[in-house]
């Protein structure tokens, strides 16, 4: 990955050296262009680490999990304050999975995709394309070791690339999880455990918004940290697309974190006057 | 009903004119030019072309269909060769140059051609965004990436800390436009996302730069004194501050940041002072009664039933209590309660602090000394009267949005609009089932006493497909002369020409849009921000290059109005350094106020007539008397709801008068 890199580096030093024989674009057809265009995009895709790539694959289980919290909304009968932020949460995080799952295909990576079965989450690993129009989604009759039920210790190993150094995972311990409050039972900060998602299924009206807002500061305040781990390793998230995608996930969250907890204060205790 | 009328009328006095040509030869020939080919339609009364064209445009890189409406295209020119699949950002503007700011570095274009701008320099120097502006001599550009380097190398850093990483302020020295010379850097903490360059009128020797940088803080180890903890823990914290650079215009590579003003502090909590007489009686009542009540934040508060179960679940685990508690216990309980939910407040890691931390954007407008900060979960409204101690005066959540992105003030700093950068700009979100109060603008009104009241939404109406990345991004008033009239950028949603006179209605009179880039979701573009400079439409397209467009005359903007805004002419322009637009009087001027008071209507068709012939005659002839008199008539006549406006025309028939 790294020589990739490098050898990214220098295409790039390559094309910015023969700056002073640059032609004017004008004088290029609509077609020309275009393939310069798609030739320059091509060229930076090949500009990430394994940590980029964990990161992605990462966040998109992250984000699925807010999902499957905030489709509990409608139906369990939270205030239609909480349900709107619920249906921007499921906008939002839907939007930015396509996008990552996008990350990763046009990278020639698998790209895991989540369903839901009431809180039981099963994934499955998109894959690239051989040829040309990006990502498809993969044969529901998969090999059986591409897809597996994910319980609520969100067990990753399975999905771990051949040849790729996950070893910034090491040292956590996935067999012995402590489904209590805490946020340490799995390798990604802020999920939910299946006890929370259990309770928050099954919570009602108020408390089912009480709760929910709770747990989902707790879930975003997750995806904040990952993205400080990201930019926390050598060279990560150097590429344009890398860079704006984890720093727009951790704009957005943390705007979002301080809404919820605006919203959290307001509902856990009222004002007598006003 | 009123244009009928309006030409029932104007036929009779053609009529009657023409009558009487053998006695006079000189107003039949006026007549016409002073009767506009387009007769001035109510914003309230758009019909806008449908079905919408935006909808359904082909798909394509630089051959996408397009959709126009009362503009006109007049030029389009892909980016110079280095800068073809990168991204184009921000633009500032400087004589006839255009500086668009791309991550990849600078593009200067001359636009004294604007049906060919010409390209000028294409200054290699990658750092996103890149976001650009300028003061005399000097050209700012933001760097916030990764990868952004000192040297201006396009090799990147490929370590955590990196002695040679840009992540600050650069600035050139553009005395000679052509050829910008790198002169000085202002590293910070947190790097420049965007920056704003705030002139104060009181100083001349000085210019002030305000950074606004929403990514993660640097290490320590790269940039001594940064730190990432919360403020609580660490005064000096990069969290919850924005940085004022201030630049010597002389010497510029002595900038430095003077101030790390923490304009977001207690934004969660309502202005404190403690509890009153009263308050601790009442207080003391409530408790007595039973209630579960406590002082915070200067108020009385009170737990709710549900939540005060759940925390006595959570106290009796503490306790080790088993079963149901008993009196005493209950009592203990009850006394622990508020430090419970009090130290609920505190508990999540960021959720902690309520409030902000950063600001993406501020608009500064330093002739009102007022700026409107975008940031995060809130809209600011700030004072900046004192460039480095910038005050804030009122600060604006909203449930509908998501991500404050950028402000933009009406020329009388009556109104200001904020911008919803929902999803960041990389998603669609302006499907036909993405609501409109999402990733629209926020209108506000300012009120006497300095606070922001919430009129109204406005969000680009054309329906994008999911290919099409589209939210409220950046733009910019025109001097259309009293009126409220914006251009705005929305990514591939193309861009929106609106009318936000009414604070409570704005209304679209005029678009252009593009089909998507590519319809299996690669590559990503649209525009980042289209600006007026100088008479013209200034587009940065992120991927297709640099659009210029001018204004074509319609119902809802004629062409008396655009001459009036062509008359305003800046020697630069930085948008977020907002400009007051002063019109010169002229009589396009006069005119233009002429079709706006016909528009309303607010004059009777006589005196509109009147006017329109008077002008036309004293601007054919030179007429002075005829000036004056319909000053005067128009200033006596002044009042009502539109008396303003009036007076504004008289003032401008007077100084025509001379």
């Amino acid at each position: 990955m790294k020589i990739k890199f490098l050898i990214a580096t220098l295409a790039a030093v390559l094309l910015c050296s023969s700056h002073s024989f640059a032609q004017d674009t004008r004088d290029l057809s609509p077609a020309e262009l275009e393939k310069l265009y798609w030739d320059r995009i091509e060229e930076k895709l090949s500009i990430y680490t394994d940590a980029d790539v964990k990161f992605m694959e990462d966040m998109i289980i992250h984000h699925s999990q807010a999902l499957v919290m905030s489709r509990f909304a409608p139906i369990n009968g939270a205030s239609e304050e909480v349900q709107v932020l619920a249906a921007r949460i499921i906008n939002a995080q839907l939007d930015e999975i396509k996008i990552m799952q996008r990350w990763l295909l046009d990278r020639g990576l698998d790209a895991p995709s989540v369903e839901y079965d009431g809180i039981e989450s099963v994934i499955t690993m998109l894959q690239p394309a051989k040829e040309n129009d990006g990502g498809h989604m993969s044969d529901p009759s998969m090999d059986k070791e591409d897809a597996m039920m994910m319980r609520g210790d969100m067990d990753m190993e399975g999905m771990d690339h051949e040849g790729e150094d996950h070893s910034e995972h090491e040292g956590m311990d996935h067999d012995n999880m402590d489904h209590s409050m805490h946020m340490d039972h799995s390798d990604m900060v802020g999920m939910l455990s299946m006890e929370q998602l259990a309770e928050l299924r099954d919570a009602e009206g108020p408390l089912f918004d009480e709760l929910y807002l709770e747990y989902m500061i707790q879930h975003h305040n997750g995806a904040v940290v990952m993205v400080e781990e990201l930019f926390s390793y050598d060279g990560a998230a150097q590429g344009v697309q890398t860079y704006k995608l984890a720093s727009d996930i951790q704009v957005d969250q943390r705007s979002e974190i301080a809404r919820m907890q605006r919203m959290l204060n307001e509902r856990i205790v009222s004002s007598v006057e006003e | 009903m009123k244009s009928s009328h309006f030409f029932g009328l104007f036929g009779a006095m053609v009529v009657l004119l023409a009558s009487c040509t053998t006695q006079s030869n000189m107003t039949y020939s006026e007549m016409p030019a002073a009767t506009p080919a387009i007769t001035p339609v109510p914003v309230t009364e758009v019909e806008s072309p449908a079905p919408d064209p935006r909808v359904g445009l082909s798909p394509g890189l630089f051959d996408a269909g397009d959709a126009i409406w009362n503009m006109e295209l007049l030029s389009t020119t892909p980016p110079p060769p280095d800068f073809v699949g990168s991204t184009n950002s921000d633009l500032a503007f400087k004589d006839n140059y255009i500086i668009q700011g791309n991550y990849d570095g600078v593009i200067i274009w001359d636009m004294t051609d604007p049906t060919s701008p010409r390209l000028v320099n294409d200054y290699v120097c990658p750092a996103s965004q890149s976001d650009v502006s300028v003061y005399g001599d000097l050209l700012f550009v933001s760097g916030e990436g990764l990868g952004g380097r000192i040297d201006c190398g396009t090799q990147g850093n490929d370590t955590r800390v990196s002695e040679d990483r840009l992540r600050g302020i650069r600035i050139f020295d553009i005395s000679d436009v052509e050829n910008p010379e790198y002169v000085a850097n202002v590293q910070t903490c947190r790097g420049s996302h965007t920056h704003s360059v705030l002139k104060d009128p009181d100083d001349d020797e000085n210019v002030y730069v305000y950074v606004s940088g929403s990514a993660s803080v640097r290490p320590e180890e790269e940039l001594p004194g940064c730190s990432a903890a919360n403020p609580e823990e660490d005064q000096n914290s990069a969290l919850f501050r924005i940085e004022v650079i201030q630049v010597p215009l002389d010497s510029p590579e002595d900038a430095a940041i003077a101030s790390s003003p923490r304009i977001f502090d207690d934004l969660s909590a309502p202005p404190t002072h403690g509890p009153s007489p009263a308050d601790v009686d009442k207080l003391e009542q409530l408790q007595a009664e039973g209630r579960n009540v406590f002082m915070f934040r200067g108020r009385i508060r009170e737990v709710s039933d549900d939540f005060a179960a759940r925390l006595l679940e959570t106290y009796k685990e503490e306790q080790e209590i088993v079963g149901e508690p008993t009196e005493d216990q209950m009592a203990t309980f009850k006394e622990a309660l508020p430090d419970m939910v009090i130290e609920m407040y505190s508990r999540a890691d960021y959720g902690a602090e309520t409030g902000p931390d950063q600001c993406h954007d501020i608009t500064l407008y330093p002739e009102i000394g007022l700026a409107g900060g975008a940031c995060e979960g809130y809209g600011l409204l700030l004072d900046i009267t004192d460039p480095v101690n910038p005050v804030r005066l009122d600060a604006v959540a909203d449930q509908n949005f998501s991500y404050w992105h950028s402000a933009t003030f009406t020329n009388d700093g009556s109104k200001v609009l904020f911008t919803d950068e929902w999803g960041g700009g990389g998603a669609p979100k302006c499907r036909e089932k993405d609501p409109m109060e999402w990733g629209a603008n926020a209108i506000f009104s300012i009120t006497e006493d300095k606070k922001l009241d919430f009129d109204s939404y406005y969000k680009m109406p054309a329906p994008q497909t999911e290919f099409e990345n589209c939210v409220a991004h950046n733009g910019s008033i025109l001097p259309i002369p009293g009126r409220d009239i914006m251009i705005q950028s929305w990514y591939e949603g193309g861009v929106s020409l609106f009318d936000w006179t009414d604070p409570e209605n704005p209304v679209e009179i005029g678009y252009h849009d593009r089909g998507p880039i590519s319809v299996d979701g690669g590559g990503g573009g649209g525009s980042w921000s289209i600006y007026w400079y100088n008479g013209y439409l200034v587009n940065s397209e992120i991927s297709r290059g640099l659009d210029i467009f001018d204004l074509k005359a319609n119902p809802y903007l004629t062409q008396n109005e655009i001459d009036a805004s062509k008359t305003v002419e800046l020697d630069y322009l930085n948008v977020q350094g907002q400009p007051m637009y002063e019109w010169p009087a002229s009589f396009a001027l006069a005119k233009a106020y002429v079709d706006q008071l016909d528009r309303d209507p607010a004059m009777p068709e006589e005196m509109i007539q009147e006017l329109r012939a008077g002008i036309a005659r004293a601007e054919a002839r030179g007429d002075k008397e005829v000036l004056q008199d319909l000053a005067s008539k128009v200033a006596s006549n002044a009042t009502g709801a539109h008396a303003q406006k009036m007076t504004k025309l008289a003032e401008t028939l007077k100084s025509l008068a001379g």
